[in-house]
């Protein structure tokens, strides 16, 4: 079956040729039907890869197509590894792919550009899955910028709309701005170790550092790496673009900006874990970042009204906490969540766009209420999946989360506090969402109410396997403490190099159990607050800024940082364009050079009498006048040797 | 002797249209292009196979000064002819869509044009080559004068100044050279062998540097570039642009890398950092440009201020990449000029903000302009990322601080790129460009071989980086040893 692991990429590309192809000349079963078998077949082969594998004994393999670009020294070649992660990776981008494409046949249906929609779906997974399977940087920053391309693609899908474009074309900036980084760090990476490699590069960089001391080359590498990660994984500063990419049909934003492609830096992180181990530096910096996104994108995601975008802040936050965990080394635990949160945040994504179909497009929560009779598998699932996020055991993020929380309590209890306020404010949002979506009384419009219906069975299904998923996913990952085995660290153990020199001291079976308690205390503290506001007080959030506090106007704003990066980059560097235009190039150096040419048309005035007004004279003169110099040139040479 | 002949068909057919009624010359001048592009292929298919005896040509020309007509093709020689051959077609194809008036006469210049081009890369003879690189000006001249646009006079004057300048200053770099070779020779295997004192180097370096850098442009001899792409006509753009400043990074490889290593190694670093500042400065002008054909223009200036600054890093990474660059860039800038030119051509303006929501009216070439503004992005699997991946990581490696400011061409890249596509394909559906039709058949025949090679390049560049992997070698050499020798 490993022969066939090119089809899996390959699969999806095809889909998207034959559905770019014949794009509105087949009706919508026939491109929802292309566009979902090709992924399906990715799904089939690599998941029959993946058991096999998990039979074996877990080494990985390295297939090699083509030699792709050679210059000098370097090679690069069209290779693929598979090995646990990207294994692991590989099914839950074609699995939840497929999900997703599925729920999309029936969520798109009626959409003028429904094929088009399959064909960048298609060439997303195919993308995702380079980046993925790629054995060395180069294949992988080409997966990593076609998923760019096709986030800018689908998220500027309904491209009529202009504040959609905008949020497309600053998606795919703000992520340009990370790829400089990343080209840097493959740059010095090409430097250091004169390969692009994994395997080459991961077994050298300890014989070429000193594991002892921290070299500053390892620094600047993984930093550099890492600012690609923070424009893919919007992480602060670059996090901006990710709430604005919601302007895309919603099962894009389960499937690329929750699930798969916003966690393409932790995977290249994780990947690159070897590297980064050596750079302690590089990690604190990742683990500070990380929290601070955690925390700052979910005191936004608290009074956000769009039940796209709190789920959006919900994600940066989540993201954020999957940095932590690879700031404290703890590379597994940040793949663990992951993998939870794809499973889960698919879900609620899946989940709002079965809401906003049954509200006839509505988004903003404060125009719902009470969908719980009517949409009770949306519901169900929905509940889940937000138990699921809050951390509630046995559900699949609690696992993981509290994985996270654990590392960051072994590294220092102040970490661990920090992460604990995450969850809280985590906790309170989603069921603030909950609360105000599936509960009280609707405060819709009459025809959303006549309107309101449970989404048909390929939307449903989706849901609850995605539900099932969030409920059991969490098992691969039970703690010792809890009498499980975790699977997935001992999975991925082949992948992830052991830190030999900062093991965090290991904690007690007491303190492991406090520590869950508390952040499950602390979970249902926030459930029940919550219920009180916005189930039994039934605030409403108000449709009116200027009856808020400062503090809610400043999170409700997102803390104007929209608007501080427009004045202070944007507004500028436009207007430095138009003094360049304007006054260096037009007035000075171009100045100049007319100045110049006004002196040469002058003297050539006083030369009218040879002037005939023709410029090919003046080519032939020249072409004429060389030669005779050149003549010239020869004869006195001639006559000086003669001389001598 | 395949060399020859690819100089001497479009040159033979060129002079035929000038005598042929319009029609006929169109087709005649159309179908002389193919031919040209089939003896183009038979070159590629020789040379890989290892014959390349067929390749060369000489014939003493004016003996008594050491003047063969000397020409040959190695790899880097070829690739510029493929270039040549594959794109004349294409601008000839462009300029049917359009009734010029005297369209005999334009179909006429545009193959002496190609002859010429042809020329330059193959001269092994540089009194040849500079009668080509001469001969090369004339026709882009006079289409640029009889059938350019508003101001055209002033504007082609100045482009005629700048070039005549540079044309003179290499002419006596390659007098001085002349006078150093032991018997007379402007055979470039004489040129490389004098041995020059640092001094000299540096003088005959500037010679060939100024005219080298006003073709290409580097900043700041470029301000006759915007002008002169804006106003010509759109196939005269795509000569200056896709083939004809590929002669100017054709010459440093050529005469600048092997004959003055020493004032490479002495003054790279400010043509490195000239050309750096072009990028960034041509990038932030771009950002705010709304006259469409300028703005590829300045992102022209960019493009090639890469691979200046890869020229002179001089190791193998960067000059493979600017080899394949010239190629991408050729393809993918005839690409968007004709996309411009189609735009400007359906809704009568060139002005971005008056444009708006064509992806209504024309998806397919929304399609198309996409893809060819994706390689103009260095997206990967496009051909226009194997060279920006390999010049950046190259000139990386010689200085890392100028590579990370180059680099910033790839966001001012997606930002000014994706500001026009927005501006002019997506949107609300506008009305007054109902009358708008997609593309036709005749486009598609520029488009897809195009788009083919967008592809293909980026895909499998392989297959070009191998043809000119050796002759960038014995160019390397040939710099080393200079550098060892003095």
């Amino acid at each position: 079956m490993i022969n066939l692991v090119w089809l899996v990429p390959i699969l999806p590309l095809l889909g998207f040729l034959l559905l770019s192809l014949v794009n509105k000349k087949v009706s919508e079963s026939v491109a929802s039907i292309i566009g979902c078998s090709t992924i399906l077949g990715s799904f089939i082969i690599t998941a029959s890869v993946f058991f096999g594998f998990i039979s074996g004994d877990h080494a990985g393999i390295t297939l090699t197509y083509f030699d792709w670009i050679s210059a000098g020294n370097m090679s690069v070649s069209f290779s693929f590894l598979i090995d646990s992660l990207s294994l692991m990776m590989m099914m839950i981008i074609t699995g939840i792919g497929f999900l997703i494409h599925v729920y999309s046949s029936s969520y798109m249906h009626g959409d003028e550009g429904f094929s088009r929609y399959f064909s960048y779906l298609n060439l997303f997974i195919f993308s995702m899955l380079l980046l993925v399977m790629g054995s060395n940087y180069v294949v992988m920053f080409t997966g990593w910028e076609g998923v760019g391309l096709c986030s800018y693609l689908l998220i500027g899908f309904w491209f009529k709309n202009d504040p959609y474009n905008d949020a497309a074309k600053k998606a795919f900036i703000m992520n340009r701005i990370g790829d400089l980084g990343f080209l840097m760090g493959l740059a010095l990476i090409y430097k250091t170790f004169g390969t692009f490699d994994f395997a080459q590069i991961f077994e050298n960089a300890p014989n070429l550092f000193n594991p002892n001391t921290e070299s500053s080359i390892m620094i600047a590498i993984t930093l550099l790496l890492f600012v690609g990660a923070m424009g893919k994984s919007a992480q602060i500063p670059l996090y901006t673009w990710l709430p604005d990419a919601m302007a895309g049909p919603t099962p894009v934003s389960a499937l690329i900006h929750a699930a798969t492609m916003v966690t393409a830096g932790i995977y290249m992180i994780i990947r690159s874990n070897v590297l980064y181990t050596m750079a302690p530096t590089t990690l604190a910096i990742i683990a500070g970042i990380g929290i601070a996104t955690a925390l700052f994108a979910a005191t936004i995601g608290l009074v956000q009204n769009d039940i796209k975008k709190v789920l959006a802040y919900s994600t940066v936050s989540q993201l954020g906490y999957m940095f932590f965990a690879l700031g404290l080394g703890a590379y597994d635990t940040a793949f663990f969540h992951v993998m939870t949160h794809a499973f889960f945040k698919a879900l609620l994504f899946l989940g709002a766009g079965s809401v906003i179909h049954a509200m006839s497009g509505e988004q903003d929560i404060r125009f719902m209420g009470g969908l719980r009779k009517k949409l009770p598998i949306t519901f169900i699932t929905f509940i889940i999946g937000t138990l699921a996020i809050s951390g509630i055991p046995p559900f699949s993020g609690f696992f993981s989360k509290d994985a996270i929380l654990e590392a960051a309590y072994a590294h220092s209890p102040l970490f661990w506090g920090l992460g604990l306020l995450g969850a809280m404010f985590t906790t309170f949002y989603m069921f603030r969402l909950v609360f105000l979506t599936f509960f009280g009384d609707f405060r819709g419009s009459s025809d959303q109410a006549h309107h309101l219906h449970e989404s048909p069975l390929a939307m449903t299904i989706p849901l609850m396997l995605l539900a099932a998923l969030s409920t059991f996913g969490g098992f691969l990952g039970v703690p010792e403490v809890l009498g499980g085995t975790n699977w997935i660290k001992s999975f991925l153990s082949t992948v992830i190099v052991p830190n030999t020199k900062h093991v965090a001291h290991h904690l007690t079976r007491d303190t492991e159990l406090g520590l869950m308690a508390a952040s499950v205390g602390v979970a249902l503290l926030m459930i029940v607050i919550a219920w009180i506001v916005y189930g039994v007080k039934k605030q409403i959030p108000s449709r009116n800024e200027s009856d808020f506090g400062v503090a809610h106007k400043v999170l409700y704003n997102k803390y104007f940082i929209d608007e501080l990066y427009d004045i202070v980059i944007v507004k500028p560097l436009y207007f430095i364009s138009q003094i360049t235009h304007r006054f260096i190039e037009t007035k000075f150096i171009d100045g100049i050079v007319n100045g110049f040419g006004v002196v040469v048309s002058a003297s050539s005035n006083s030369l009218r009498h040879i002037q005939n007004g023709s410029v090919s004279f003046y080519l032939f003169m020249m072409v004429v006048g060389s030669t005779l110099l050149l003549m010239l040139l020869s004869i006195l040479e001639q006559i000086f040797n003669l001389l001598k | 002797m395949i060399t020859a002949l690819l100089i001497l068909i479009p040159f033979l057919f060129g002079l035929l249209c000038f005598a042929l009624p319009g029609k006929s010359a169109s087709k005649i001048a159309f179908e002389s292009s193919i031919l040209t592009f089939i003896g183009g292929i038979a070159a590629f298919y020789f040379f890989s196979k290892g014959q390349v005896e067929l390749l060369e040509y000489s014939l003493p020309w004016i003996p008594s000064l050491g003047i063969n007509f000397h020409v040959d093709m190695d790899g880097i020689s070829l690739l510029l002819v493929m270039l040549t051959v594959f794109l004349t077609p294409l601008i000839l194809l462009s300029s049917q869509s359009k009734a010029y008036s005297q369209s005999s006469n334009f179909n006429g210049l545009v193959l002496i044009m190609q002859a010429a081009l042809i020329g330059v890369f193959t001269a092994k003879d540089a009194f040849a080559f500079y009668m080509f690189w001469e001969l090369a000006l004339i026709p882009i001249y006079f289409i640029a004068l009889i059938w350019g646009g508003e101001n055209r006079k002033a504007v082609t004057f100045k482009f005629f100044l700048y070039t005549t300048i540079g044309s003179l200053l290499m002419l006596a770099s390659l007098l001085y050279l002349y006078t150093k070779t032991p018997n007379g020779s402007f055979s470039l295997v004489d040129l490389y062998q004098i041995p020059l004192s640092a001094s000299e180097q540096t003088f005959v370096f500037l010679g060939f540097f100024l005219a080298f850098a006003i073709k290409m442009p580097i900043f700041p001899f470029h301000t006759w570039q915007p002008d002169t792409y804006t106003t010509a006509p759109t196939e005269g753009t795509m000569l200056l642009s896709g083939i004809m400043l590929k002669m100017g990074v054709y010459g440093v490889i050529r005469f600048i890398l092997p004959i003055t290593p020493i004032a490479v190694l002495e003054w790279g670093w400010l043509v490195i950092l000239l050309a750096v500042i072009g990028i960034v400065y041509t990038s932030i002008i771009a950002l705010k440009q709304n006259h469409f054909k300028r703005m590829i223009a300045y992102v022209s200036i960019a493009h090639v201020g890469l691979m200046a600054a890869g020229l002179f890093t001089v190791n193998a990474e960067a000059l493979q990449g600017v080899i394949i660059q010239m190629l991408a860039h050729g393809i993918n800038v005839v690409g968007m000029f004709y996309i411009v030119d189609l735009i400007s051509r359906k809704c009568n303006t060139d002005q971005m903000d008056s444009l708006g929501g064509l992806r209504n009216q024309a998806p397919i070439l929304s399609a198309f302009f996409l893809i060819i503004l994706m390689a103009n992005v260095a997206l990967p699997l496009t051909n226009g990322f194997v060279g920006e991946y390999l010049l950046i990581v190259g000139l990386f490696q010689h200085s890392p601080w100028m590579a990370a400011v180059a680099a910033l061409t790839i966001i001012f890249g997606a930002a000014y790129m994706l500001n026009a596509y927005q501006k002019i394909m997506l949107g609300a559906k506008q009305d007054k460009f109902n009358h708008v039709e997609d593309v036709n058949a005749k486009d598609l025949m520029v488009l897809i071989p195009i788009t083919i090679m967008i592809i293909v390049m980026g895909v499998y560049p392989k297959l070009f980086l191998d043809i000119s992997a050796p002759s960038v070698k014995e160019i390397l050499n040939a710099f080393h040893q200079g550098n060892t020798l003095n």
